[in-house]
């Protein structure tokens, strides 16, 4: 039995240290790097869930996930619900006095083990501030997909600050230092976009990072509902990284489904090894699990260990198995290039060319309520969880993908389409043999 | 919710209340209290729905249902709260009961059932259908 790689050792001065070049040394030594997405509000708390994740058997990277009220801006809410023993949903790191951070990640974030913040905010200055204050240098998110998908800052407005908050990481850089920036591109919605247009923004939204002066990103996609889509895609969006951003450190990073997870220990941890699999034959580098938790609330430290370990491993069985084939084309690529072609001919600016791109609809995000999305795209998924376009509004991509238009769903099939992953994870779990127990050998 | 950017629990609301014959403003993610509290003195709906799924609703609903009731156009307006209103779980027997004694209506809790928000709804006094 294959267990998890160890922990790479990263030589002091082999490469500008920080999150890309542990991740990049992570996967020349063959393994998969897995993160949770973890935040407290104390910091006590934090800490110690920072200390559980780099003690788990499987090379981790940790992650500070920040609460909602800092994500929206709203700090005096965050500290009135510190003071008042509230419960948060995250870290508040711009509440935390600066040196309490520290204090969190004192011994715990280093070059064998960075850490990441993860948040979700449109307007990150405050944000980017507080972590590179805490001698942080590792983000997420993006101007459009910390923007469309669940706010109401207008897309102009969340360029102009992502802007100015790539600048400010970028500005970072020192001899010990390469700031890092993944997108949450590929994760728009969470559930039922496309691929392609996953991959699209996703591309975009590094294109624009690198344009504000990033030298190290990560490309996310989150696990859909089919695995041989879902590998297309990853192999279409590493292909076109590879082709539009050959200048910079990258890497690409799987979210574990983002949609409506499975109610069983048992489903959920199925599909969280697909992730895992779908990670090491897509070619990505990085995956962030979810835990058996997903579905009832937010998990606690030892769920996410667990997770991290049952992703690992399953990630190191499929990479010491036989590679799989190529996936066939049925188009995902095609779509992408469409709209990324398109985005970038609209204007040199990357962020003046996304604002027109929405404008137009040449972008348009299926289920998205924001005012600056078109909202004519619709999608639906197949019996086989296939993701297919219902309408494509005014994306220049009609007739590229193999397959007809499945009607535009209501509020029953929308239900239907959004736990069908559920659904299909919790079914298969209960087909599984019961667990032998410990200590009994197994009836033959 | 001004904290919440979940919105496929208010894509499904809509769809659910359109196919029962009712016009829907949808209000989106991150709604701030002000816009709330404008946009329900304007339009003076039949029924307001609050749908939060990030573990903040109990504490935002509570700020935000006096603020709803102090405006003498919506002191009366049917106003319902579901989703996951906790970061624990659904399981705290006296959410519901403070949710419902600082004014709301109804509480639909994470596994409570949509045909219990639909028997809701059928219950409105105003049935204005389009």
């Amino acid at each position: 039995m294959t267990g998890p790689a160890v922990r790479p050792s990263v030589p002091p001065g082999a490469e500008a240290p920080g999150f890309g070049a542990f991740v990049a040394q992570a996967a020349r030594a063959g393994a998969l790097v897995v993160q949770p997405r973890m935040g407290m509000a104390q910091a006590g708390a934090m800490r110690a869930g920072l200390l559980a994740t780099r003690a788990a058997l499987a090379v981790t990277v940790g992650t500070v996930t920040l609460d909602s009220y800092t994500r929206t801006g709203d700090l005096d809410a965050a500290r009135r619900a510190l003071a008042a023993g509230a419960g948060l949903n995250g870290y508040p790191i711009a509440t935390h006095p600066v040196e309490v951070t520290r204090g969190v990640l004192r011994g715990v974030a280093d070059a064998g083990f960075p850490v990441q913040v993860r948040h979700g905010s449109a307007a990150p200055e405050g944000i980017v501030r507080a972590l590179l204050a805490a001698g942080l240098d590792a983000t997420e998110g993006g101007p459009v997909s910390y923007c469309l998908p669940y706010g109401r800052t207008p897309l102009h407005e969340a360029v102009a600050n992502w802007q100015r908050s790539c600048r400010l990481l970028a500005a970072a850089r020192g001899s010990a230092v390469e700031p890092h920036l993944e997108t949450f591109g590929g994760c728009m919605m969470g559930q039922l976009c496309p691929p392609s247009l996953l991959i699209a923004i996703s591309v975009l939204e590094a294109l624009f990072f690198r344009q504000h002066g990033l030298r190290s990103v990560s490309l996310s996609y989150a696990q859909q509902a089919n695995a041989r889509q879902d590998l297309e895609a990853l192999v279409a969006l590493g292909r076109i990284a590879d082709e539009l951003l050959a200048d910079v450190d990258r890497h690409l990073v799987v979210y574990a489904y983002m949609g409506v997870y499975p109610r069983t220990p048992g489903g959920a941890r199925l599909l969280l090894e697909d992730a895992a699999r779908l990670a090491v034959r897509g070619g990505a580098a990085r995956l962030i699990v979810k835990t058996t938790a997903e579905a009832h609330r937010i998990p606690t430290v030892a769920e996410n260990v667990r997770a991290l370990e049952t992703a690992a491993a399953a990630a190191a069985v499929e990479r010491a198995g036989p590679p799989g084939a190529a996936p066939p084309d049925t188009g995902i690529e095609a779509e992408a290039r469409a709209l990324i072609g398109t985005v970038l001919d609209l204007d040199a600016d990357l962020g003046r060319a996304l604002v027109r791109a929405f404008a137009a609809g040449y972008l348009d995000v299926p289920y998205c309520l924001h005012p600056d999305n078109a909202g004519r795209a619709r999608s639906s998924l197949g019996a086989d969880g296939w993701l297919r376009w219902s309408s494509v509004g005014s994306m220049p991509i009609a007739g590229l993908v193999e397959g007809g238009r499945p009607p535009i769903l209501g509020s029953a099939g929308l239900l239907t389409a959004l736990s069908h992953v559920q659904r299909r994870y919790d079914g298969l779990a209960e087909r599984l043999p019961a667990p032998t127990p410990r200590g009994l050998p197994a009836v033959r | 919710m001004a904290s919440d950017s979940h919105t496929w629990n208010l894509v499904f609301l809509q769809l659910l209340l359109e196919e029962l014959g009712h016009r829907v403003t949808n209000l989106g993610a991150c709604v701030p209290d002000a816009l709330l509290l404008a946009e329900c003195r304007r339009i003076e709906p039949d029924l307001i729905v609050i749908s939060s799924v990030n573990g903040h609703g109990h504490q935002e609903g509570l700020r935000v249902i006096p603020a709803l009731r102090a405006c003498p156009e919506l002191r009366l307006t049917p106003t319902v709260i579901g989703g996951k209103l906790g970061i624990a779980g659904a399981d705290d027997p006296d959410r519901e009961r403070v949710l419902l004694a600082a004014g709301f209506d109804a509480v639909f809790e994470e596994g409570s059932s949509v045909a219990g928000f639909r028997e809701f709804v059928a219950g409105l006094r105003s049935q204005v259908l389009l």
